[in-house]
């Protein structure tokens, strides 16, 4: 197993666990089940264990090792200076082991299967992928400055569509230019390596990559934090060459373009940061640089934010195998409390998946009436005069 | 058996917080130290007192024993389930109950960590803060207190426990209890002036009853803070320097400590001094009297305080400090484990010189340093040692080092703290015979199914 | 060992004594007492002075005749063994600062600039002021200057030489370039007085920081942005070694458009930092001495703090950033003018 040879020399200290105020538990997984085993620690003692023959592959093993929502909250606050730069490539490499053995979750092996087959986490045409934006005036990729790409989620999930298309509208009426990329593309791949199908990241990657490169794609927009980690970190690996940028970044210096509704009542919001966004890319600003500019908007922060900011629990492919649900802790219902406890009406956010899995959360935790989710394009859109 | 146990337990916890799988069988049969492993037959996560009421209840039923543990953190593999049964992980009862800022205690759970209360002191009440220990912040407030721990505070206030002001316990008979005044008032402010049961579950390692609910001292939070490192060669001069800078009753927390790493360090002895104040003018007023306590010293320059530029000092002032945690990777193997010892400060010189010598004969990589307990009352010694984990012989090498100075220690008057299995047996052939059959007709009356945590403090 | 450079002849048909009368931290009841107290430390005696000297270098400035007052100082401190700092202070410095022998062989082009032993401030060698330059950094080529403070010119004598030849073998022998820029006033004041008062031959030509500057800002005079701001100066102990360079710092500051007020605590009159007293375990003394400091900043209107050395900004730099001013090196000041 790759990095096999670090393995032991986790202490356990459980940094990894909290935040880096330690203000609760941050560990998505280890939130919502709390046994050891399933910190980041656990899951490299386990590894080391399964090395030496101490400790046999098995569904539950599967269990602890796949729910890892990669949020980086580990890689984060380890102690460990330079160790710590391995510890998610240790959980990816584990995956990878344990898929090569043929074991994995159920809904792990479906979603590998469907992105396998049909290019995308849905199982649909990859022809569908711009169906979000048709009936619309939302140009497609001809020439312009950047082409916006859809992940499977804004592509293919109702409610990632309507983000899509606000999305889409919103960045028209800042002057962004852009157009839909249309085309052959499948799944931007991220969470397919996360969750260690290496091999059929790199066909996805090049896939995309080919095509990008027909249509003479030089600048990229992505809706999704996903897309923008795996074309921006990991395309490059693969042969990519374009710019890649989330929506956020281009859209937080293209707000003073827009024109705002007068006499918009004052309204608390709270930022979610998606971590792909911002531990993985650092970026920690763009949305809040947003929010700052719509009037009315009163920024207030979580407990655990940027840095410390806990995952929806979507990451690492658990959008979409949810083997994280269950438990009255799981990530996105203690993510939809804390956003609750700050006062705010609104909790923002600037990704696909973390709006489907808080939205749910704050259903599950019987919120609806004290907090809504709106994706921070959305909640831009009604304060403008569009 | 275990299919009946463990059925029992998920009505009570929840399926969910309920394991006998191997993968957790596995990881709850260790913790970070050298000590071997030893295999539970259940892991359960309880919620509130009253589940680990009924766990226990089943438990004695069952004649299951019932091992209470915290972050698993303690390093000397007393959250191991010597005779099987169940580990009872305590985290999921983290609910800070209250605080109470004109009489300075907070009332936490038993699974409470060091780091939230930290956090929830600084968001709601940013003026008082809590002792914390150097171990990692996840390690829990209970877990802490039953093992006589000591933190950054420990100057100020003494020991964690002389910071108790109350406890909830779950007997092993199922009662549930309250020490110190919370068993007659709602006010958790002290222990006296009852009869002092508490006593009865600190530095027992579980096997008189779980913890669930402790009221814990809080001190002001300064607004201003400084440290100073005090230097000297000589380790003669320790307890006199320790008792002149203890005397002035200035420091939070003083911690000696001696490595050989960085080079420049090996050989010297060297003391970190955490003091606060409300102004920087009293922050001044502290630091003159703390120098000038030791200015015999420093007039012969035999010892001196090291210049740090304000920027330098913040490291020093992270509380707790990372880098306990990042000793154990100094071998780059991930193992770490320390003999604590609790001395009177008179026995430092022969301390230092003992774990010098020890750590030569075992050729094992080493830290040593104290914690100042009161006002030079006494002193927790530390001899950490460094392994690579997954070199066995790395492995026997600490273990022994740690035996011998586990022998060491006891020789020079002093008792190793938090005492792993084999210390404690070293400690009971010392102790006075009848002190310990008076440990064990207490332990058979509050435990007379023998279900908690059995195999510690037996001969 | 060549004794330090000294003439006592010249130094006892002195007028003025310069050296003690001006001195800002030892009290003379007049100037007969200051020539006694100079003649026991030059013939060896003890001294009062030689206990209660800061160590400030002001005196090396104050001689008329240059005659290097301070190094012979240091130089009877060492013979009486008596140390300004406690012993374990000094042996821990000794071996933090000592060479490590790691140093690796670069390919080095001009302008060289030698940052000492401080890696953390290489990051300040950027932009166009420092265009195409090389550094060399690291315990190896460490100027040593510090055992002024610590009574050690014996360790300056060892050390200097091999990190002089460090320089000279891993750097600047295959190098297109024989000068070398001092980032620090420490590293100039070795590499010119404290070398020739020692003996202590230098192969290269050492160019200090604010001589480099000021010839950078000739090239780039159509960038630079008059700054506009009142700055006060903190000038360093290391640049009483050099004093004429305090007035090409005032060109600088010219062309960038900053006014260097009028401090109480400049020039000849500049006050330490307070960080070596601390080192002597005088921390009162280093109380009083950042107060004058701040309240005499304070006093001039000055927007930014400016330091040359490292070591004072480590030592007033969060106090003056409390009391509102801006901290800042006068490298990354005239970067600003630079609008970089």
């Amino acid at each position: 197993m790759e990095h096999e040879e670090i393995l032991h020399r986790c202490f356990r200290c459980g940094y990894c666990k909290l935040p880096g105020n330690y203000v609760d538990v941050n560990c998505p997984s280890y939130l919502a089940f709390r046994f050891e085993t399933y910190a980041p620690g656990g899951r490299m003692w386990l590894l080391r264990a399964w090395l030496d023959g101490k400790v046999s592959a098995s569904a539950r093993f599967a269990d602890i090792l796949f729910s890892c929502a990669t949020c980086g909250n580990c890689v984060a606050h380890c102690a460990f200076p330079e160790f710590k730069d391995r510890l998610l490539l240790v959980f990816t490499a584990g995956k990878e082991a344990f898929l090569d053995e043929g074991i994995a979750p159920p809904p792990v092996r479906d979603l590998l299967t469907k992105n396998q087959i049909h290019g995308n986490a849905y199982g649909k045409p990859a022809r569908q992928r711009t169906s979000w934006s048709e009936g619309t005036d939302i140009p497609l990729f001809s020439d312009q400055e950047y082409a916006l790409f859809a992940d499977d989620v804004t592509a293919y999930d109702p409610r990632g569509q309507e983000i899509a298309r606000s999305v889409a509208r919103l960045l028209q009426q800042a002057g962004v230019d852009f157009g839909v990329l249309a085309g052959d593309f499948r799944s931007d791949g991220n969470d397919v390596r996360a969750l260690g199908e290496t091999a059929l990241f790199e066909d996805l990657a090049a896939h995309n990559i080919k095509e990008m490169n027909r249509l003479g794609v030089q600048k990229i927009l992505t809706l999704s934090p996903h897309s923008l980690n795996a074309m921006k970190n990991d395309y490059p690996g693969q042969g990519g060459k374009q710019q890649v940028f989330h929506y956020t970044q281009a859209l937080a210096f293209a707000m003073k373009n827009l024109k705002f509704k007068t006499g918009l009542p004052e309204i608390r919001v709270t930022f979610h940061d998606p971590c792909y966004l911002g531990r993985h890319n650092a970026d920690y600003e763009s949305g809040r640089m947003i929010l700052r500019a719509v009037p009315g908007v009163k920024l207030v922060e979580m407990d655990r934010n940027r840095k410390n900011a806990l995952c929806c629990g979507g990451g690492g492919g658990n959008f979409f195998t949810d083997l994280l649900s269950g438990g009255d802790d799981t990530p996105a219902r203690v993510r939809v409390r804390e956003a609750a406890a700050t006062g705010a009406s609104l909790l923002a956010v600037a990704c696909p998946m973390c709006a489907v899995m808080l939205e749910d959360a704050v259903k599950t935790e019987n919120l609806e009436n004290l907090l809504a989710v709106r994706e921070v394009s959305e909640l831009v859109m009604d304060a403008s005069c569009l | 058996m275990t299919a009946e146990l463990i059925q029992r337990l998920s009505k009570i916890v929840g399926p969910r917080f309920v394991s006998n799988a191997a993968e957790e069988l596995y990881l709850y049969s260790m913790d970070p130290g050298t000590m071997p492993q030893a295999y539970p037959d259940a892991v359960a996560l309880p919620k509130t007192a009253e589940e680990v009421q009924q766990i226990v209840r089943l438990a004695g039923e069952l004649k299951v024993p019932v091992v209470p543990m915290g972050a698993g953190l303690v390093l000397s593999g007393l959250t191991r389930a010597l005779k099987g049964g169940i580990i009872l992980d305590m985290k999921r009862m983290n609910r800070i109950i209250k605080v109470n800022p004109l009489s300075r205690y907070a009332v936490v759970e038993g699974g409470v960590a060091q780091g939230m209360l930290q956090a929830y002191l600084k968001k709601y009440h940013p003026t008082l803060k809590h002792s914390m220990p150097d171990a990692p912040p996840i390690a829990t407030m209970a877990g802490n207190m039953c093992i006589h721990g000591s933190g950054h505070l420990s100057v100020l206030g003494g020991s964690h426990s002389d910071m108790l002001t109350g406890m909830e316990v779950v007997l092993p008979t199922c009662e549930i209890i309250r020490t110190g005044s919370c068993s007659v008032s709602p006010d958790w402010f002290g222990r006296s002036p009852l009869p002092d049961l508490s006593g009865l579950f600190l530095g027992w390692a579980g096997t008189t009853g779980i913890v669930t609910k402790l009221g814990i001292k809080l001190f002001p939070n300064y607004a201003f803070n400084d440290m100073l490192i005090f230097v000297c060669e000589d380790a003669d001069t320790m307890p006199d320097v320790i008792f002149r800078l203890t005397g002035v009753q200035v420091a939070e927390d003083m911690t000696p400590w001696m490595t050989p790493k960085p080079d420049w360090a090996k050989g010297f002895l060297h003391i970190n001094i955490a003091f606060g104040a409300h102004s920087k003018k009293e922050l001044t007023f502290k630091r003159n009297l703390l120098q000038a306590s030791v200015r015999h010293y420093i007039d012969r320059k035999t010892a001196g305080f090291l210049p740090l530029p304000p920027t330098q000092k913040n490291r020093f002032l992270k509380v707790p400090s990372p880098d306990l945690a990042r000793f154990a990777d100094l071998r780059k193997g991930g193992g770490f484990e320390y003999v604590g010892a609790m001395m009177a400060i008179e026995h430092f010189p022969e301390a230092y010189r003992a774990g010098l010598e020890i750590a030569e004969k075992f050729q094992v990589s080493y830290s040593l340093g104290a914690r100042i307990i009161g006002a030079g009352h006494a002193m927790m010694f530390f001899f950490a040692y460094a392994f690579n984990r997954a070199d066995d012989e790395d492995v026997r090498r600490a273990s022994e080092a740690l035996d011998a100075t586990n022998r060491a220690v006891l020789d020079m008057g002093g008792i190793p703290w938090k005492a792993e299995r084999p210390a404690q047996v070293q400690i009971m052939e010392k102790m006075d015979p009848d002190t310990f059959a008076l440990m064990t007709r207490i332990r058979a009356t509050l435990d007379p199914n023998h279900i908690m945590n059995p195999g510690n403090w037996e001969k | 060992m060549k004794p330090v450079v000294f003439d006592p002849d010249l130094c006892a048909g002195c007028a003025t004594i310069d050296c003690l009368m001006k001195c800002q931290y030892v009290d003379f009841k007049d100037i007969d007492d200051a020539r006694t107290e100079k003649l026991n430390i030059n013939e060896g005696r003890d001294s009062r002075v030689l206990h209660e000297c800061l160590t400030c270098y002001a005196c090396q400035e104050y001689c008329p005749d240059h005659n290097n007052p301070f190094y012979l100082l240091v130089e009877r401190q060492e013979e009486k063994g008596l140390l300004p700092a406690p012993r374990p202070i000094l042996e821990e410095q000794l071996r933090m600062m000592a060479p490590r022998g790691r140093i690796e062989r670069k390919m080095v082009s001009a302008p060289v600039v030698d940052m000492c032993a401080f890696p953390m401030l290489t990051g300040c060698v950027r932009g166009s002021l420092f265009e195409n330059a090389s550094t060399i950094v690291g315990t190896d080529i460490f100027c040593n200057i510090m055992w002024l403070h610590f009574a050690k010119n014996s360790v300056i004598r060892e050390r200097v030489p091999k990190a002089i030849d460090n320089i000279m073998a891993f750097y600047l022998k295959d190098a297109n370039t024989n000068e070398l820029v001092c980032f620090h006033d420490e590293c100039y004041g070795t590499y010119t007085s404290v070398a020739k008062a020692y003996g202590i031959s230098v192969p290269f030509k050492p160019i200090h920081l604010f001589d480099y500057i000021n010839r950078r800002l000739d090239v780039l005079a159509d960038r630079i942005k008059p700054l506009n701001q009142k700055i006060a100066y903190q000038r360093p102990c290391s640049n009483r070694l050099s004093p004429e360079t305090d007035q090409t710092l005032d060109e600088i500051f010219k062309k960038i458009g900053v006014e260097r007020v009028p401090r109480k605590y400049d020039r000849q009159n500049a006050l330490c930092c307070g960080g070596v007293p601390r080192a002597q375990q005088r921390d009162e003394l280093a109380d009083e001495l950042v107060e004058k400091n701040l309240t005499d900043m304070l006093s001039t209107g000055a927007a930014y703090c400016v330091f040359n050395c490292p070591f004072c900004m480590a030592t007033l730099g969060m106090e003056v950033a409390e009391r509102g001013l801006m901290p800042i090196l006068v490298s990354d000041l005239v970067q600003l003018a630079l609008g970089e």
